[in-house]
């Protein structure tokens, strides 16, 4: 008998290890012949901890379970059951192309990475030659998913043609945008496809190194990607990479507390053990990146994409996804939401179905009043804009980004002001200092937030001004896409910015 | 828990130093190592890690107090950190941490004056589907509301 409970960080810190326990004690009461598997989450969020049991007719699930729970489910009358976990409708209806092994497998078991798919992209990369490697990358239109959407495939091009003694593969495993988790799930659930997907994107331009950079906040995925690294070498995955003759080794970084390390030049600058602050761009990475080599810098999904892009083809991937949104993206539904959790498919569902239909609207039951999509520095969207397709260019066209695809779901209680304030707290508590209107452009976006709160309707137009000098001079978009989250909220709701003074008019 | 320390020599820097001195860009794995060993990254290791790096004291420095990790005092025997970005918010997460900072009757960053507790701010534990969350010495929890984060502090000797 074969039992599932996840090691997820979200699963664990809902309970997960005291259900291990009770299920051992459970076992060796019964004395039954029992191994429980320590698999990724599945990403249903509200069902966990989720309990598989291995069975004739698939696994079936249980959820969320609590160790109270765990004798009924050996007697088979638990008031927690769910069938078929992959008939569960928000499971069913997913295209999960980069995901496919997340929630399935033994994270750490190569012989299930195997035996389910992994290592035949690399396999096929091995045959391939430098041209025709770069060419599935550009057929795939993968585009970069940690938020700037760049096209992955000029990018490895890049470091591919630029001469160098050494040149790196730095995974920003970085994942600061609140509502993502992504990157986290992958990492916990499935490590050995970011590692697959890094060695191929090192044959790819020459790179022998790679480094994934994770941020301090993320204990579990350190311990898992740490643990996973060295099996990989043990495998020959890492190091004489199948045999082939390629080097390609991995280490693991951590970060330190820092939001701004995400972006990508302050991430190397943190790499190379300096303070995290940005670098001008040019040069660019690419050309003169970590220790001023030749650096892919690529997210955690884009890396883990890859080996699925060689596996089934760039064509099979193109196939999904709409416009030059290209592929699937692991969605991430989260905040006061019904059904949250981890969400792929193919670009190009709208917006509102995602949160309405897959989500299940709000987890209060009341009115859902807006949604913030691509972390920090994404616009606050309306309810009247729920019809926008999931897609670069789509929300782009609707004064907002995508991002890392997080969608972060209020109910009509939210406070839209505090959500505006907060936008430019957060952008003057993690600013790295470079840059003027950054740095005390967001102190002061506080303090005219504060004055409008106060009642001066006249601080509007101040704010509004202090909007553009951000977005017109900051080096990085910390403090250039602020701006989206602070006039979304004040041009979709700006009655709540009217405050005091028109109440007591 | 983070079990009181005795300060380290100059040698006990020197050999963490040397452990990572293959590394290319050593310095933030060192003061990890030193942070997880010591509590914190005592004012005298600056210029060991000058001296060893090869980089002057001002940079050191700077490289310390530029990320939100390191701390160059010790911290409470316990650190409580509470979620405040979005997602926690959109479930409650300031009613949160105002009813634990009230509780403890202080602000972010404080620490009890019994030196058990420490309440630190985080921006984001990846657990946005599961709300509010904190991280108690390194371990996880969500869904947490007023009353588990009162056994949280108690628990921790508020
Ligand atoms: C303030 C800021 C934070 C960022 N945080 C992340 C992050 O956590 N993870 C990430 O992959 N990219 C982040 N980025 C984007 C990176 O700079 C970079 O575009 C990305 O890592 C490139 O990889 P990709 O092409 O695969 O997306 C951030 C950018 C900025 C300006
Ligand atoms: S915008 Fe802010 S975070 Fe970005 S470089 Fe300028 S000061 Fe640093
Ligand atoms: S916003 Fe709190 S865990 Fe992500």
């Amino acid at each position: 008998m074969k039992i599932y409970v996840p090691r997820d960080a979200a699963a664990k810190a809902l309970g997960a290890e005291r259900v291990v326990k009770a299920i051992e004690a459970e076992i060796a009461e019964r004395g039954i012949d029992a191994t429980i598997v320590r698999n990724g989450t599945r990403g249903m969020i509200w069902l966990e901890p989720l309990v598989e049991i291995e069975t004739s007719e698939g696994r079936v699930g249980y959820g969320p379970v609590t160790p109270a729970d765990v004798k009924a489910i050996f007697e088979g009358d638990s008031d927690k059951a769910l069938g078929n976990v992959e008939e569960i409708p928000f499971f069913a209806q997913q295209n999960r192309l980069t995901f496919a092994r997340v929630g399935k497998t033994d994270p750490l078991s190569m012989a299930d990475y195997e035996a389910h798919g992994g290592l035949s992209g690399l396999r096929r990369a091995l045959t391939l030659t430098g041209d025709q490697l770069i060419d599935e990358m550009k057929t795939s239109g993968l585009r970069g998913r940690g938020g700037a959407g760049f096209p992955t495939g000029i990018k490895w091009d890049t470091v591919r043609r630029a001469q160098a003694e050494q040149k790196y593969i730095v995974c920003n495993a970085d994942e600061g945008d609140s509502g993502t988790f992504a990157d986290r799930m992958i990492m916990e659930g499935d490590p050995f496809t970011l590692i697959e997907g890094m060695v191929i994107a090192g044959l790819t331009v020459g790179a022998t190194k790679g480094y994934v950079y994770i941020r301090s906040e993320y204990p579990d995925a350190i311990e898992v990607m740490s643990a996973a690294c060295a099996i990989a070498r043990d495998h020959g995955l890492l190091g004489n990479v199948m045999g082939s003759g390629n080097s390609f080794d991995i280490e693991v970084r951590v970060g330190a507390g820092a939001y701004v390390c995400g972006e990508e030049t302050s991430l190397l600058n943190s790499l190379e053990g300096k303070r995290g602050t940005v670098r001008a761009k040019p040069p660019l990475p690419a050309l003169q990146g970590f220790m001023g080599r030749p650096t892919v810098v690529n997210n955690v999904i884009s890396l883990a994409t890859v080996p699925v892009i060689f596996e089934k083809g760039g064509q099979h991937y193109a196939d999904f996804g709409l416009g030059r949104s290209k592929g699937t993206m692991p969605i991430q539904i989260a905040g006061n939401v019904k059904f949250g959790g981890l969400f792929e498919t193919a670009f190009g569902m709208p917006l509102g179905d995602l949160v309405n239909k897959i989500g299940g609207g709000t987890a209060s039951g009341r009115p859902v009043k807006a949604v913030q999509v691509g972390g920090p520095l994404g616009a606050y969207m309306p309810v009247s804009k729920f019809d926008t397709p999931f897609g670069y260019e789509e929300f782009d066209g609707q004064g907002g980004l995508i991002g890392h695809a997080g969608i972060v779901v209020f109910d009509d209680t939210a406070d839209m002001l505090g959500m505006a304030r907060f936008a430019m707290e957060f952008c003057a508590v993690e600013s790295c200092g470079k840059c003027t209107p950054c740095r005390i452009g967001a102190v002061r976006g506080v303090e005219t937030i504060d004055r409008i709160a106060q009642g001066d309707g006249e601080a509007v137009e101040l704010l509004t001004d202090l909007c553009e000098t951000m977005k017109d001079g900051s080096l990085c978009a910390l403090g250039g896409f602020t701006p989206y989250p602070v006039m979304s909220a004040l041009q979709n709701f700006p009655e709540e910015f009217a405050g005091v003074k028109e109440a007591a008019e | 828990m983070n079990v009181v320390t005795p300060l380290p020599s100059q040698d006990d820097i020197k050999d963490i130093i040397a452990r990572h001195s293959q590394l290319e860009g050593p310095l933030l794995p060192i003061l990890h190592d030193i942070q997880s060993q010591f509590g914190h990254v005592p004012q005298m290791a600056v210029q060991v890690l000058a001296d060893a790096l090869n980089i002057g004291r001002a940079e050191v420095h700077g490289v310390i107090s530029f990320y939100h990790d390191f701390r160059d005092a010790p911290a409470g025997r316990h650190v409580v950190k509470i979620c405040r970005a979005e997602a926690c918010q959109s479930v409650g997460a300031n009613a949160l941490a105002d009813h634990a900072l009230n509780k403890l009757g202080g602000e972010w960053h404080m620490t009890t004056p019994n030196g058990n507790i420490t309440v630190e701010p985080v921006y984001c534990l990846g657990l946005c589907a599961c709300g509010p969350a904190v991280m108690v010495d390194g371990q996880l929890e969500g869904r947490v509301d007023n009353e588990r984060i009162d056994e949280i502090l108690t628990e921790c000797g508020a």
